[in-house]
C-alpha cells in the first residue's frame, strides 16, 4: 500500500513537471508563432480557441449544452465593430463595452434558459440566439448581409498602433491567455469544483444546500463574458463584424470544436477550435462543400470519438502506462 | 373597403390565411418532432433537413423523371421515411445508451451534412415547383382572392395530423407505442418489438417532415436552406406547447402561425421575432409549456 502511494506522489510529481514543460513549449510557440505563419490566421485560430473553451465552461464543467453561443459571439462583435468605428471608441473602450454587452446578454438568456434542464436548455438557448440573428438582420446600425466594415483597429492606451498584424497578434494572444486563465482558475476553484458536483448529481448538490441554478447562472455569464471577448478581438483584429458569427451554424461549430477536441478538459476545445479553423482555412480554396465535410466530421466524431482528440489520446496513454 | 383597425379587411384576411399556412406546417413538423422526442428520447435536429429532402424529392421526380405533383406527393414521404429508417437502424439507435446530448449533437451534423450537400450539389437559389393544375384557380370571397391550393394545404394538414393524433391515441398499435414510451422493458418482455417499433416511429415522423416539404413545394420554392428557416420556429413551438399533449402541439403551430400573420399586418419589423417573444413569455410564466407537464 505505502509503495503504490509513493510512486503515485512520484507520478504526480513528474506529471506536474511535465506540464510544466509543456505550458513553457505552448507560451513559446504562440510567442514564436507569427514569425512563421500569417499572423491573421493565427489570430482567428486564438479568438475561436478561447471561444470554444468559453462554451466548454458550460458544457464541459458544468453540463449545460447552449446552442446559442454564437449570439455572444457575433454580438459582442457587432458591438465592437460599431462603437469603434461610429462612435469612435478607443480599443479598450470598444473591448470592454462588447463584452459588457455580452456579459448582460448572457445574463439575461441565462436567467430564462437555466429554468429548464437537458434538450430543453439547449432548445431555448438557440431560439433565443436565433432572435438576436433576426435583430441583426434588421437593425439598421448591423448592415444587414454586409456586416460592419473597415473598422478601425485603434491604438492600445492611445499609444501602441495597432494597425501592424504582429502587434495587434501579441495584443491578442495577451487578452486570449487571461480568458484562458480565468477558466482555468474557475475550473480549479471551489466554484469550479460545486459545477463538477452538481454536473455529476443535481440532485444531491441540492440536498447539499447549494442552489444549482445560481452557480450555473454565473457560470453561464461568465462563458457568455468570454465569448463576447472572443467576439470583440475577432472584430477589432479583422476589422469586420459580419453576419456569420451570429447564425446558429456558428453556435454548432464551436460545439463540434469543444466536441472534437475533448468536452470537460482543459485543453481539448483550444486543439479543436485550431484543427477546425485550420481545416476550413485549408478547405476554403479547394472547392469542397465545407458545410458538408463539416457535417460528416460531427456525426463520426459523435459515433466513434466521443472523448475527443484530446481526450482519446489521453485514454490511449494511460491505457499504455497502465499495460506498462 | 372595409377596414378593421385601420387595415384594408383584404389584407388582413390575407395574412391571416398565410398565417394559417404557416401554422399547419408548424403544426405538422412539430408534431413529428414531439413524437420522436417523446418515443426516443431524441431532439431531432435533422428535422428540418427532412422537410427540405421532401421538397427536393418531390422537385427532383418532376424535373428528372416527370412524376408530377400528386405521386410525388405519395412517394416523397416514403423516400425520405426510408431514408430515416436506415439512418435510426444504422446510426441513431447506437446513441440512445448514451446522453442525450450526443444524439441531439449528431442529428445536427446530420442537418448540416445534408443541407451542405443540397447547397453543393443545387446552389443556394429556390428551384420554383409548379401548382397542381387541379388546384390552381381559386374563389373570389369579395374582399379576397383565396388560392384553392392554399385552402388543400391546410384542410390536407389538419387531416394528417388528426390522422396522427387518432393512430396515437385510439389505436392498438398507438397504445403500444404510449407504453414503449413508458417502460420499454415491460413492454419488450410482453413480446411486443420495441427496437423495430423506434424505426417505425422515426421513419413515419420523418416521412411526414418529407410530406410537409412537398406541400410546401408549390408554395415556397424548394431551396437548401427551406428547412433551417423553419427547425428553429417549430423549435420554439415545442417548447411555447411543452411536450406533453399531441393535441397541445398542434394548436400551438396553428395559433403561432396565424400570430405570426398579424403581427405582420400591425408590426412588420418585429413578425420575424414574435415566436421568440411569446416563447420567453410563456417561459416565464409556464416554464413547461402551455400544455406541458412536468416531466
Amino acid at each position: 500500500m505505502s509503495v503504490q502511494s509513493t510512486t503515485t506522489t512520484g507520478l504526480s510529481r513528474a506529471g506536474v513537471s511535465k506540464r510544466m514543460l509543456f505550458f513553457i513549449g505552448l507560451v513559446a510557440a504562440a510567442l514564436a508563432a507569427p514569425f512563421f505563419v500569417y499572423p491573421l490566421f493565427l489570430m482567428k485560430i486564438l479568438c475561436f480557441v478561447l471561444f470554444a473553451s468559453a462554451v466548454n465552461l458550460v458544457l464541459g464543467f458544468a453540463g449545460l449544452l447552449s446552442l446559442g453561443h454564437a449570439a455572444f459571439f457575433g454580438g459582442a462583435a457587432y458591438v465592437a465593430a460599431h462603437s469603434a468605428k461610429v462612435w469612435g471608441f478607443p480599443f479598450e473602450l470598444a473591448i470592454l463595452s462588447a463584452v459588457a454587452f455580452s456579459t448582460l446578454l448572457g445574463f439575461v438568456f441565462g436567467f430564462l434558459s437555466i429554468r429548464r434542464q437537458g434538450i430543453y436548455f439547449a432548445m431555448i438557448t438557440l431560439a433565443l440566439a436565433q432572435m438576436i440573428y433576426f435583430l441583426a438582420i434588421q437593425m439598421p446600425f448591423t448592415g444587414g448581409e454586409d456586416g460592419i466594415t473597415a473598422v478601425p483597429r485603434g491604438r492600445l492606451f492611445g499609444v501602441v498602433d495597432l494597425g501592424d498584424s504582429l502587434t495587434m497578434y501579441y495584443v491578442v494572444l495577451a487578452l486570449v491567455a487571461f480568458g484562458l486563465f480565468v477558466i482555468w482558475r474557475t475550473v480549479h476553484s471551489p466554484f469550479g469544483h460545486v459545477l463538477a458536483a452538481i454536473k455529476e448529481n443535481e440532485a444531491r448538490a441540492t440536498s447539499l444546500g447549494l442552489q444549482p441554478n445560481r452557480y450555473k447562472l454565473i457560470a453561464f455569464t461568465l462563458s457568455a463574458a468570454l465569448s463576447g471577448l472572443a467576439g470583440a478581438l475577432k472584430a477589432i483584429s479583422f476589422q469586420v463584424a459580419s453576419l456569420l458569427d451570429v447564425t446558429w451554424h456558428m453556435s454548432g461549430e464551436v460545439v463540434l470544436m469543444t466536441l472534437i477536441g475533448g468536452m470537460g478538459t482543459l485543453i481539448g476545445p483550444g486543439i479543436g477550435a485550431a484543427f477546425v479553423v485550420a481545416m476550413e482555412h485549408y478547405l476554403s480554396t479547394s472547392g469542397l462543400p465545407i458545410t458538408f465535410i463539416i457535417g460528416v466530421i460531427f456525426m463520426v466524431c459523435v459515433m466513434l470519438f466521443r472523448k475527443g482528440i484530446y481526450g482519446e489520446l489521453r485514454a490511449w496513454y494511460l491505457r499504455r502506462a497502465g499495460r506498462d | 373597403m372595409t377596414e378593421i383597425f385601420g387595415v384594408p379587411a383584404a389584407v388582413l384576411a390575407g395574412q391571416i390565411l398565410l398565417g394559417l399556412i404557416n401554422g399547419s406546417f408548424y403544426a405538422l413538423l412539430s408534431l413529428g418532432l414531439a413524437i420522436i422526442f417523446g418515443m426516443l428520447n431524441v431532439i431531432n435536429f435533422a428535422h428540418g433537413a427532412f422537410y427540405m429532402l421532401g421538397g427536393f424529392v418531390t422537385w427532383m421526380l418532376f424535373s428528372y423523371l416527370g412524376i408530377g405533383y400528386w405521386p410525388g406527393l405519395l412517394i416523397a414521404p416514403v423516400i425520405v421515411g426510408l431514408i430515416g429508417a436506415v439512418s435510426e437502424r444504422l446510426l441513431l439507435r447506437h446513441l440512445y445508451r448514451v446522453d442525450h446530448l450526443y444524439s441531439l449533437l449528431f442529428t445536427f451534423g446530420a442537418a448540416l451534412a445534408l443541407e451542405g450537400l443540397f447547397r453543393y450539389v443545387f446552389g443556394a437559389a429556390g428551384k420554383p415547383y409548379p401548382q397542381p393544375a387541379e388546384l390552381s384557380g381559386g374563389y373570389n370571397l369579395g374582399f379576397m382572392f383565396l388560392p384553392l391550393y392554399r385552402i388543400w394545404v391546410i384542410v390536407i394538414a389538419l387531416a394528417v395530423c388528426f390522422g396522427t393524433w387518432y393512430a396515437i391515441e385510439r389505436t392498438r398499435l398507438g397504445a403500444y407505442l404510449r407504453a414503449a414510451t413508458e417502460n420499454p422493458s415491460l413492454v419488450q418482455a410482453f413480446g411486443v418489438n420495441v427496437p423495430f417499433l423506434l424505426t417505425l416511429t422515426y421513419a413515419f415522423c420523418v416521412g411526414l417532415a418529407g410530406f410537409t416539404g412537398a406541400l410546401a413545394a408549390p408554395i415556397y420554392q424548394v431551396s437548401p436552406g427551406m428547412g433551417a428557416n423553419f427547425l428553429i420556429i417549430i423549435f420554439a413551438v415545442v417548447v411555447i406547447g411543452g411536450m406533453g399533449s399531441i393535441v397541445g402541439t398542434i394548436l400551438t403551430g396553428l395559433a403561432l402561425g396565424v400570430v405570426e400573420g398579424l403581427t405582420k399586418v400591425f408590426f412588420p419589423t418585429a413578425s420575424a421575432i414574435t415566436v421568440f417573444i411569446i416563447m420567453i413569455l410563456v417561459l416565464m410564466v409556464r416554464p413547461n409549456g402551455l400544455f406541458g407537464r412536468e416531466r
